[in-house]
Protein backbone atom coordinates (compact mmCIF):
# COMPACT_ATOMS: atom_id res chain seq x y z
CA UNK A 1 0.00 0.00 0.00
CA UNK A 2 1.52 3.03 -1.21
CA UNK A 3 1.34 5.81 1.36
CA UNK A 4 2.28 9.88 1.73
CA UNK A 5 5.55 9.93 2.71
CA UNK A 6 5.42 12.76 5.37
CA UNK A 7 3.21 12.44 8.36
CA UNK A 8 1.77 15.94 8.85
CA UNK A 9 0.57 16.19 12.04
CA UNK A 10 -1.58 19.41 11.04
CA UNK A 11 -3.12 19.71 8.10
CA UNK A 12 -5.95 22.43 7.44
CA UNK A 13 -8.25 19.71 6.42
CA UNK A 14 -7.60 17.37 9.64
CA UNK A 15 -8.14 20.08 12.39
CA UNK A 16 -11.37 20.77 10.52
CA UNK A 17 -12.53 17.47 10.76
CA UNK A 18 -11.32 17.36 14.56
CA UNK A 19 -13.29 20.71 15.33
CA UNK A 20 -16.29 18.67 13.61
CA UNK A 21 -16.74 15.62 15.13
CA UNK A 22 -14.94 16.32 18.45
CA UNK A 23 -18.33 17.10 20.12
CA UNK A 24 -19.90 14.09 18.58
CA UNK A 25 -18.19 10.93 20.08
CA UNK A 26 -15.32 10.70 17.68
CA UNK A 27 -11.93 10.78 17.52
CA UNK A 28 -9.96 12.05 14.31
CA UNK A 29 -6.85 10.98 13.33
CA UNK A 30 -4.15 10.11 10.82
CA UNK A 31 -4.25 5.81 9.95
CA UNK A 32 -0.68 6.37 9.78
CA UNK A 33 -0.35 7.46 13.47
CA UNK A 34 -3.22 5.13 14.01
CA UNK A 35 -1.33 1.99 12.92
CA UNK A 36 1.96 2.68 14.73
CA UNK A 37 0.12 3.32 17.83
CA UNK A 38 -1.59 -0.30 17.65
CA UNK A 39 2.22 -1.39 16.52
CA UNK A 40 3.93 0.76 20.11
CA UNK A 41 1.34 -0.41 21.77
CA UNK A 42 1.65 -4.37 21.46
CA UNK A 43 5.13 -5.25 21.38
CA UNK A 44 4.90 -8.77 22.18
CA UNK A 45 8.13 -9.87 22.46
CA UNK A 46 10.13 -13.10 21.64
CA UNK A 47 12.09 -14.52 25.06
CA UNK A 48 15.58 -15.16 23.88
CA UNK A 49 16.84 -15.77 27.76
CA UNK A 50 20.68 -17.58 26.84
CA UNK A 51 22.09 -16.74 30.42
CA UNK A 52 21.78 -14.65 33.29
CA UNK A 53 19.91 -11.24 31.60
CA UNK A 54 17.14 -13.87 30.77
CA UNK A 55 16.54 -13.23 34.46
CA UNK A 56 16.25 -9.41 34.26
CA UNK A 57 13.90 -9.79 31.24
CA UNK A 58 11.98 -12.13 33.67
CA UNK A 59 11.96 -9.29 36.45
CA UNK A 60 10.23 -6.94 33.32
CA UNK A 61 7.60 -9.03 32.92
CA UNK A 62 6.52 -9.19 36.78
CA UNK A 63 4.24 -6.87 38.26
CA UNK A 64 7.14 -4.81 39.53
CA UNK A 65 7.94 -3.29 36.81
CA UNK A 66 5.25 -4.65 34.70
CA UNK A 67 6.30 -4.48 30.99
CA UNK A 68 2.35 -5.77 30.48
CA UNK A 69 0.75 -1.89 30.95
CA UNK A 70 2.59 -1.51 27.74
CA UNK A 71 1.04 -3.77 25.77
CA UNK A 72 4.27 -5.85 26.01
CA UNK A 73 3.58 -9.56 26.55
CA UNK A 74 6.02 -12.23 26.53
CA UNK A 75 5.41 -14.92 23.49
CA UNK A 76 6.79 -18.22 23.32
CA UNK A 77 7.31 -19.07 19.79
CA UNK A 78 8.86 -16.69 17.25
CA UNK A 79 5.74 -16.48 14.95
CA UNK A 80 3.38 -14.49 17.32
CA UNK A 81 6.62 -12.37 18.16
CA UNK A 82 7.17 -8.22 17.08
CA UNK A 83 10.58 -7.98 19.40
CA UNK A 84 13.07 -10.66 19.48
CA UNK A 85 15.22 -9.71 23.09
CA UNK A 86 18.26 -11.08 23.13
CA UNK A 87 18.89 -11.62 26.35
CA UNK A 88 22.57 -12.90 27.31
CA UNK A 89 26.25 -14.53 25.43
CA UNK A 90 25.51 -15.75 22.28
CA UNK A 91 27.24 -19.04 21.55
CA UNK A 92 28.36 -20.06 17.98
CA UNK A 93 26.59 -23.02 18.71
CA UNK A 94 23.42 -21.16 19.15
CA UNK A 95 23.53 -18.70 16.40
CA UNK A 96 21.81 -20.35 13.89
CA UNK A 97 19.03 -20.74 16.23
CA UNK A 98 18.76 -17.05 16.97
CA UNK A 99 18.84 -16.71 13.00
CA UNK A 100 16.51 -19.47 12.29
CA UNK A 101 14.12 -17.45 15.11
CA UNK A 102 14.76 -14.44 13.54
CA UNK A 103 13.68 -15.19 10.23
CA UNK A 104 10.56 -17.25 11.43
CA UNK A 105 9.08 -13.31 13.09
CA UNK A 106 6.66 -11.67 11.08
CA UNK A 107 7.56 -8.33 9.45
CA UNK A 108 7.54 -5.68 11.21
CA UNK A 109 10.07 -7.74 13.43
CA UNK A 110 12.77 -5.06 16.21
CA UNK A 111 15.72 -6.66 17.84
CA UNK A 112 16.67 -5.48 21.40
CA UNK A 113 19.99 -6.52 22.03
CA UNK A 114 20.39 -7.04 25.68
CA UNK A 115 23.73 -6.92 27.69
CA UNK A 116 27.55 -6.93 27.24
CA UNK A 117 27.09 -10.19 25.87
CA UNK A 118 25.04 -10.03 23.07
CA UNK A 119 25.95 -6.13 21.87
CA UNK A 120 29.72 -7.15 21.48
CA UNK A 121 30.62 -10.07 23.48
CA UNK A 122 31.57 -8.49 26.85
CA UNK A 123 33.29 -10.65 29.02
CA UNK A 124 33.52 -13.55 26.54
CA UNK A 125 34.63 -11.36 24.00
CA UNK A 126 37.89 -13.21 23.36
CA UNK A 127 36.19 -16.66 23.67
CA UNK A 128 37.21 -19.24 21.12
CA UNK A 129 33.06 -20.08 21.09
CA UNK A 130 31.41 -16.35 21.52
CA UNK A 131 30.06 -14.13 18.56
CA UNK A 132 31.37 -10.85 19.39
CA UNK A 133 28.22 -9.18 19.41
CA UNK A 134 24.96 -10.66 18.20
CA UNK A 135 24.49 -7.86 15.31
CA UNK A 136 26.80 -10.44 13.60
CA UNK A 137 23.65 -12.45 12.85
CA UNK A 138 20.97 -10.19 12.96
CA UNK A 139 20.33 -6.67 12.83
CA UNK A 140 19.94 -4.60 16.36
CA UNK A 141 17.24 -1.91 16.60
CA UNK A 142 18.28 -1.14 20.37
CA UNK A 143 21.00 -2.04 22.17
CA UNK A 144 20.62 -2.15 25.99
CA UNK A 145 24.33 -1.54 27.72
CA UNK A 146 24.61 -3.30 30.92
CA UNK A 147 25.98 -6.60 32.81
CA UNK A 148 23.14 -7.53 33.08
CA UNK A 149 20.78 -4.38 32.62
CA UNK A 150 18.54 -3.52 34.93
CA UNK A 151 15.01 -4.59 34.25
CA UNK A 152 14.35 -0.51 34.43
CA UNK A 153 17.32 -0.57 31.84
CA UNK A 154 15.64 -3.09 29.13
CA UNK A 155 12.04 -1.29 29.86
CA UNK A 156 13.52 2.38 28.67
CA UNK A 157 15.04 0.17 26.12
CA UNK A 158 11.70 -0.74 25.48
CA UNK A 159 10.33 2.47 25.28
CA UNK A 160 12.89 3.78 23.59
CA UNK A 161 12.14 1.54 20.94
CA UNK A 162 8.30 2.76 20.94
CA UNK A 163 10.13 6.23 19.98
CA UNK A 164 11.86 4.57 17.00
CA UNK A 165 8.47 3.10 15.73
CA UNK A 166 6.85 6.42 16.06
CA UNK A 167 9.78 7.75 14.34
CA UNK A 168 10.04 5.91 11.35
CA UNK A 169 7.23 3.48 11.17
CA UNK A 170 4.44 3.19 8.71
CA UNK A 171 2.36 0.82 7.15
CA UNK A 172 4.87 -0.01 3.41
CA UNK A 173 7.46 -2.58 4.87
CA UNK B 1 32.17 -43.45 61.02
CA UNK B 2 35.80 -42.45 61.49
CA UNK B 3 36.92 -45.96 60.76
CA UNK B 4 35.02 -46.40 57.65
CA UNK B 5 37.19 -43.97 55.50
CA UNK B 6 40.74 -46.11 56.68
CA UNK B 7 38.79 -49.65 56.18
CA UNK B 8 38.18 -48.26 52.46
CA UNK B 9 41.56 -47.08 52.34
CA UNK B 10 43.23 -50.04 53.54
CA UNK B 11 41.14 -52.32 51.04
CA UNK B 12 41.81 -50.64 47.73
CA UNK B 13 45.72 -49.80 49.14
CA UNK B 14 45.44 -53.87 49.71
CA UNK B 15 44.33 -55.25 46.53
CA UNK B 16 45.69 -52.86 43.92
CA UNK B 17 49.49 -52.18 45.49
CA UNK B 18 48.76 -48.57 45.38
CA UNK B 19 49.42 -45.81 48.19
CA UNK B 20 46.64 -43.50 49.29
CA UNK B 21 47.72 -40.10 48.80
CA UNK B 22 45.93 -37.62 51.01
CA UNK B 23 43.02 -38.47 52.82
CA UNK B 24 41.72 -35.08 53.95
CA UNK B 25 37.87 -33.64 54.34
CA UNK B 26 36.31 -37.58 54.12
CA UNK B 27 38.22 -37.61 51.03
CA UNK B 28 40.79 -40.23 49.56
CA UNK B 29 42.98 -39.86 46.79
CA UNK B 30 44.85 -42.60 44.46
CA UNK B 31 47.16 -42.51 41.39
CA UNK B 32 46.72 -45.71 39.32
CA UNK B 33 48.27 -46.75 36.06
CA UNK B 34 46.01 -46.57 32.70
CA UNK B 35 45.50 -50.53 32.19
CA UNK B 36 44.25 -51.09 35.93
CA UNK B 37 40.89 -48.77 35.22
CA UNK B 38 38.00 -51.27 34.64
CA UNK B 39 39.55 -53.63 37.61
CA UNK B 40 39.76 -50.70 39.82
CA UNK B 41 36.71 -49.27 38.99
CA UNK B 42 34.90 -52.04 39.24
CA UNK B 43 36.57 -53.19 42.96
CA UNK B 44 35.94 -49.46 44.18
CA UNK B 45 32.14 -49.69 43.13
CA UNK B 46 31.60 -53.47 44.63
CA UNK B 47 33.32 -53.89 47.23
CA UNK B 48 31.36 -53.98 50.69
CA UNK B 49 34.30 -51.56 52.17
CA UNK B 50 34.06 -49.05 49.51
CA UNK B 51 30.77 -48.93 47.62
CA UNK B 52 31.62 -45.57 45.50
CA UNK B 53 27.85 -46.15 43.41
CA UNK B 54 28.05 -42.57 42.26
CA UNK B 55 30.38 -40.85 40.24
CA UNK B 56 30.53 -37.15 40.73
CA UNK B 57 32.83 -36.26 37.79
CA UNK B 58 35.57 -36.74 35.73
CA UNK B 59 37.90 -34.29 34.72
CA UNK B 60 41.12 -33.56 32.37
CA UNK B 61 43.86 -31.83 32.97
CA UNK B 62 46.68 -31.13 30.15
CA UNK B 63 50.26 -30.75 31.57
CA UNK B 64 52.05 -30.08 27.49
CA UNK B 65 55.71 -29.96 29.20
CA UNK B 66 55.16 -33.50 30.96
CA UNK B 67 55.92 -36.79 28.73
CA UNK B 68 52.33 -38.08 29.37
CA UNK B 69 50.69 -35.19 29.33
CA UNK B 70 47.32 -35.45 29.74
CA UNK B 71 45.92 -36.54 33.46
CA UNK B 72 42.20 -37.53 33.82
CA UNK B 73 41.00 -37.42 37.67
CA UNK B 74 38.02 -39.33 38.81
CA UNK B 75 35.46 -38.38 41.62
CA UNK B 76 33.53 -41.07 43.41
CA UNK B 77 31.16 -41.03 46.12
CA UNK B 78 29.90 -43.24 48.59
CA UNK B 79 26.21 -42.63 49.93
CA UNK B 80 26.70 -45.77 52.34
CA UNK B 81 29.69 -45.04 54.00
CA UNK B 82 29.82 -41.72 53.34
CA UNK B 83 33.35 -41.16 51.95
CA UNK B 84 34.40 -39.80 48.61
CA UNK B 85 36.97 -40.46 46.81
CA UNK B 86 39.40 -39.05 44.09
CA UNK B 87 41.54 -41.26 41.13
CA UNK B 88 43.88 -39.76 39.16
CA UNK B 89 45.65 -41.27 36.16
CA UNK B 90 48.13 -40.15 33.01
CA UNK B 91 48.76 -40.76 29.74
CA UNK B 92 50.64 -39.61 26.63
CA UNK B 93 48.87 -38.34 23.32
CA UNK B 94 48.59 -41.56 21.59
CA UNK B 95 47.57 -44.07 24.46
CA UNK B 96 44.07 -44.60 24.95
CA UNK B 97 42.16 -45.19 28.32
CA UNK B 98 39.40 -47.61 28.76
CA UNK B 99 35.61 -45.94 28.93
CA UNK B 100 33.99 -46.62 32.52
CA UNK B 101 30.32 -46.48 30.99
CA UNK B 102 29.66 -50.48 31.39
CA UNK B 103 30.19 -50.36 35.38
CA UNK B 104 28.75 -46.06 35.43
CA UNK B 105 26.21 -45.10 32.60
CA UNK B 106 26.33 -41.31 34.20
CA UNK B 107 30.21 -41.25 32.96
CA UNK B 108 28.96 -41.49 29.13
CA UNK B 109 28.59 -37.44 29.03
CA UNK B 110 31.60 -36.90 31.39
CA UNK B 111 33.86 -38.72 28.91
CA UNK B 112 32.47 -37.43 26.09
CA UNK B 113 33.00 -33.83 27.29
CA UNK B 114 36.75 -34.85 28.43
CA UNK B 115 37.03 -36.36 25.18
CA UNK B 116 35.56 -32.69 23.68
CA UNK B 117 38.03 -30.46 25.81
CA UNK B 118 41.28 -33.14 25.41
CA UNK B 119 41.00 -34.97 22.79
CA UNK B 120 41.41 -37.86 25.28
CA UNK B 121 39.93 -41.09 23.73
CA UNK B 122 37.98 -43.32 25.44
CA UNK B 123 37.75 -46.99 24.07
CA UNK B 124 34.59 -49.10 24.34
CA UNK B 125 32.74 -45.87 24.80
CA UNK B 126 29.11 -46.16 22.91
CA UNK B 127 28.90 -42.62 21.47
CA UNK B 128 31.82 -40.38 21.88
CA UNK B 129 30.87 -37.15 19.83
CA UNK B 130 31.67 -33.94 21.00
CA UNK B 131 29.20 -32.57 23.72
CA UNK B 132 29.81 -29.12 23.99
CA UNK B 133 31.46 -27.40 21.68
CA UNK B 134 29.83 -25.87 18.32
CA UNK B 135 28.87 -28.45 15.66
CA UNK B 136 32.11 -29.22 12.91
CA UNK B 137 34.36 -27.50 15.34
CA UNK B 138 38.24 -28.34 15.18
CA UNK B 139 40.46 -28.78 17.45
CA UNK B 140 40.53 -29.48 21.61
CA UNK B 141 39.90 -26.30 23.61
CA UNK B 142 41.27 -26.66 26.97
CA UNK B 143 44.60 -28.07 25.57
CA UNK B 144 47.12 -25.57 26.43
CA UNK B 145 47.60 -24.85 23.14
CA UNK B 146 44.80 -23.45 21.80
CA UNK B 147 44.41 -20.01 20.90
CA UNK B 148 42.30 -18.41 23.40
CA UNK B 149 39.99 -16.89 20.51
CA UNK B 150 40.17 -20.12 18.61
CA UNK B 151 40.51 -20.23 14.99
CA UNK B 152 37.08 -19.35 13.39
CA UNK B 153 34.84 -16.81 14.35
CA UNK B 154 30.97 -17.02 12.47
CA UNK B 155 28.79 -14.19 11.43
CA UNK B 156 25.35 -14.09 8.80
CA UNK B 157 26.33 -13.43 5.12
CA UNK B 158 23.45 -11.30 3.76
CA UNK B 159 24.18 -13.05 0.72
CA UNK B 160 24.29 -16.33 0.70
CA UNK B 161 21.96 -16.31 3.73
CA UNK B 162 23.56 -18.28 5.69
CA UNK B 163 26.15 -18.23 8.75
CA UNK B 164 29.34 -18.66 7.23
CA UNK B 165 32.68 -19.60 9.58
CA UNK B 166 36.09 -17.46 8.84
CA UNK B 167 39.20 -16.78 10.60
CA UNK B 168 39.38 -14.93 13.29
CA UNK B 169 39.91 -11.07 13.08
CA UNK B 170 40.12 -9.04 16.09
CA UNK B 171 39.94 -5.20 16.02
CA UNK B 172 41.83 -5.18 18.87
CA UNK B 173 44.32 -7.95 20.55
CA UNK B 174 43.77 -9.52 23.93
CA UNK B 175 45.86 -8.33 26.72
CA UNK B 176 46.51 -10.42 29.80
CA UNK B 177 45.98 -7.82 32.55
CA UNK B 178 48.00 -9.39 35.37
CA UNK B 179 47.95 -7.59 38.31
CA UNK B 180 46.86 -8.09 42.10
CA UNK B 181 44.10 -5.92 42.97
CA UNK B 182 42.92 -2.92 40.84
CA UNK B 183 44.53 -0.78 43.39
CA UNK B 184 48.45 -1.96 41.89
CA UNK B 185 47.13 -1.63 38.23
CA UNK B 186 50.12 0.00 37.23
CA UNK B 187 54.13 -1.06 37.38
CA UNK B 188 55.37 1.94 39.18
CA UNK B 189 53.41 1.30 42.04
CA UNK B 190 54.49 -1.76 42.54
CA UNK B 191 58.63 -0.41 42.41
CA UNK B 192 57.20 2.61 44.62
CA UNK B 193 55.32 -0.24 47.47
CA UNK B 194 58.81 -2.66 47.42
CA UNK B 195 60.95 0.62 47.41
CA UNK B 196 59.89 2.21 50.71
CA UNK B 197 59.55 -1.34 52.46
Amino acid sequence: MAMTPAIEETSPELERLKELYADKGFVVTNINNLINWARTGSLHWMTFGLACCAVEMMHVGTPRYDVERFGAAPRASPRHADVLIVAGTLTNKMASALRKAYDQMPEPRYVISMGSCANGGGYYHYSYSVVRGCDRIIPVDVYVPGCPPTAEGLLYGLLQLQKKIRREGNIKR
Amino acid sequence: MTGQIELAKSAIENNFGIKCESMSFNQLQFSFEINKILDLVDFIKNDPACEFRQITDIAGVDFPDQPKRFEVIYHFLSFKHNIRLRLKTKLSENETLLSITSLFPAANWFEREAFDMYGIQFRDHPDLRRILTDYGFEGHPLRKDFPLTGNVEIRYDEIDKKIVHEPVKLQQDFRSFDVQSPWEGTKYIEEESSNSE
